[in-house]
């Protein structure tokens, strides 16, 4: 058991130093919040190519003959849908009708898995699902192991493709190749991210990484690639309506609730499936939804929600100012009544009711 | 880091500067950068007088928000309306078209007892 304060630092720390980057404690781990700037970061992932260093996330490998069926009672998604090369956004639902976290499923073959966690939760995931089971299955902790680089925009391909030989282009949304990248081997190449501005998420050997971070900004440099931090991974994934545990989704919230209704398969059984199907037949008193300020403002996790009558009907959970639309936007719970697009509602700011109004997600489209 | 010579300081990063009983009010070098993107200033108290180190209005970064104090006790008369439609003024120009009020002091004498420019280096080292 960790027992040390002391923050952990991730294989690209002294890269991170030497590009002047803003350097804060985030989940544990010392992380590069910016390094030019959030807006100019987002902008550059929005229209060219940027880099986040996403090392501090969890990864767990799940091998055995029953592996499939450990992932089916603790994720909430369908995990039999997927196919070697495939990966599933889906979250471990709790017994107490919340979420333990949300990740990413990849089907690395039959009966063997990787598990990518939030870095936050690792220790909670882990010992949920060694607590869960009761299977056939091996559960090995590889978050050491790996460095995760977030090559994110546009011109992602156009940055990384001289740098191996697998097709990137053919590479589509939500699958992964493993092949040779920038010369190490068995690097995991996966279509995802946290953006939605498109590109790859790559899986590197730890002791490769800072090898692999110059040659991506060697190869990229004529795509104007630029490292950013995480205060631009949280714009750009906010502006998508992406969920951030910790902010939108926790312990107590549903994933019912979240909206998570998309990954959440009743067509298997799974940890509180009979709770969330129930939920889900007869609805939830509360829902997340996005909303864009209609006055001038910007809405903060934990600010209240407001009808137009200035009644709390709910709270904020993420909010910023948009960098590609301009606009305040935010997400939060309401209750259901409030929760159809168009709704008028209103956040309470420093104790003022600044008009706002519930918009479809995502907040902004390429 | 860019600190003048004739401003005077507050331990919370704004900057004064006096002409005869009227004072320019904004925030430093050191505190735009440590804010990052200023995204939003919201100063509501024109026309109201104010005691030292009272809030006098919120400026929002991307990230973060910070309130706005009065460096002396005054008056507010002006406030910068172009940083409605620019607030990132403050973090290209802290010193100049990034300023936040002008205000009528009660003291001009409480203006000297701030910081000055050394003092206030020796608060952000």
């Amino acid at each position: 058991m960790e027992t040390s304060t002391e923050l952990k630092q991730t294989p690209l720390r002294e890269k991170h130093i030497a590009l002047g980057a803003k350097m804060v404690p985030f989940a544990g781990y010392e992380m590069p919040v910016q390094y030019t700037g959030v807006t100019d970061e987002h902008h550059s992932v929005r229209s060219a190519v940027g880099v986040f260093d996403v090392s501090h996330m969890g990864e767990f490998r799940v091998q055995g003959p029953q592996a499939l069926e450990l992932l089916q009672w603790v994720t909430s998604n369908d995990v039999s849908k997927l196919t070697d090369g495939k990966v599933q956004y889906s979250c471990l639902p709790n017994e107490q009708g919340g979420i333990v976290d949300d990740l990413l499923v990849y089907r690395i073959a039959e009966n063997d898995y990787l598990l990518v966690v939030n870095a936050s939760n690792m220790d909670k995931d882990w010992n949920w699902i060694q607590s869960q089971n009761r299977f056939d299955v091996t559960l090995r902790n590889d978050s050491d192991n790996y460095a995760l680089l977030a090559v994110q925009g546009p011109k992602a391909i156009e940055a990384l493709q001289s740098l191996t030989k697998a097709d990137l282009s053919a590479i589509s949304y939500y699958t992964f190749v493993i092949d040779t990248f920038a010369g190490v081997e068995n690097v995991i190449i996966s279509a995802t991210g946290y953006t939605g501005a498109g590109g790859f998420e790559l899986y590197v050997p730890t002791d490769k990484a800072e090898m692999v971070w110059d040659a991506v900004f060697k190869a990229g440099e004529a795509a104007g690639i630029k490292p950013a931090g995480l205060a631009a991974r949280d714009t750009l994934r906010l502006e998508m309506g992406f969920c951030l545990y910790g902010n939108d989704i926790n312990d107590t919230t549903s994933p019912i609730e979240a909206g998570l209704g998309w990954i959440t398969k009743f067509s298997k059984e799974f940890v509180n499936s009979v709770n969330l199907k129930a939920q889900k037949e007869n609805g939830v008193s509360r829902k997340l939804v996005g909303f864009e300020l209609v006055d001038r403002g910007i809405p903060r996790h934990d600010y209240p929600i407001v009808d137009p009558q200035g009644n709390e009907i709910g709270i904020v959970t993420s909010g910023t100012m948009s960098p590609s639309t301009g606009k305040a936007i935010g997400m939060g719970y309401v209750n259901t009544a409030y929760s159809a697009e168009g709704a008028d509602i209103a956040i309470s700011i420093r104790s003022k009711a600044i008009a706002a109004k519930v918009v479809k997600l995502p907040f902004y489209k390429a | 880091m860019n600190i003048p010579k004739e401003l005077r300081y507050t331990k919370d990063h704004e900057w004064i500067r006096l002409e005869g009983d009227i004072a320019t009010v904004g925030i430093t070098e050191f505190a735009q950068s440590e804010l990052g993107d200023i995204v939003f200033v919201e100063i509501e108290t024109e026309g109201e007088s104010l005691d030292a180190e009272e809030i006098f209005g919120t400026i929002e970064a991307v990230k973060t928000v910070s309130d706005l104090f009065l460096p002396v006790a005054g008056t507010i008369m002006e406030v910068n309306a172009a940083l409605a439609d620019n607030p990132a003024a403050v973090n290209d120009d802290p010193y100049g078209e990034g300023w936040m009020i002008k205000m009528k002091v009660n003291d001009p004498a409480d203006v000297a007892a701030l910081l000055d420019a050394e003092a206030y280096s020796g608060v952000i080292h």
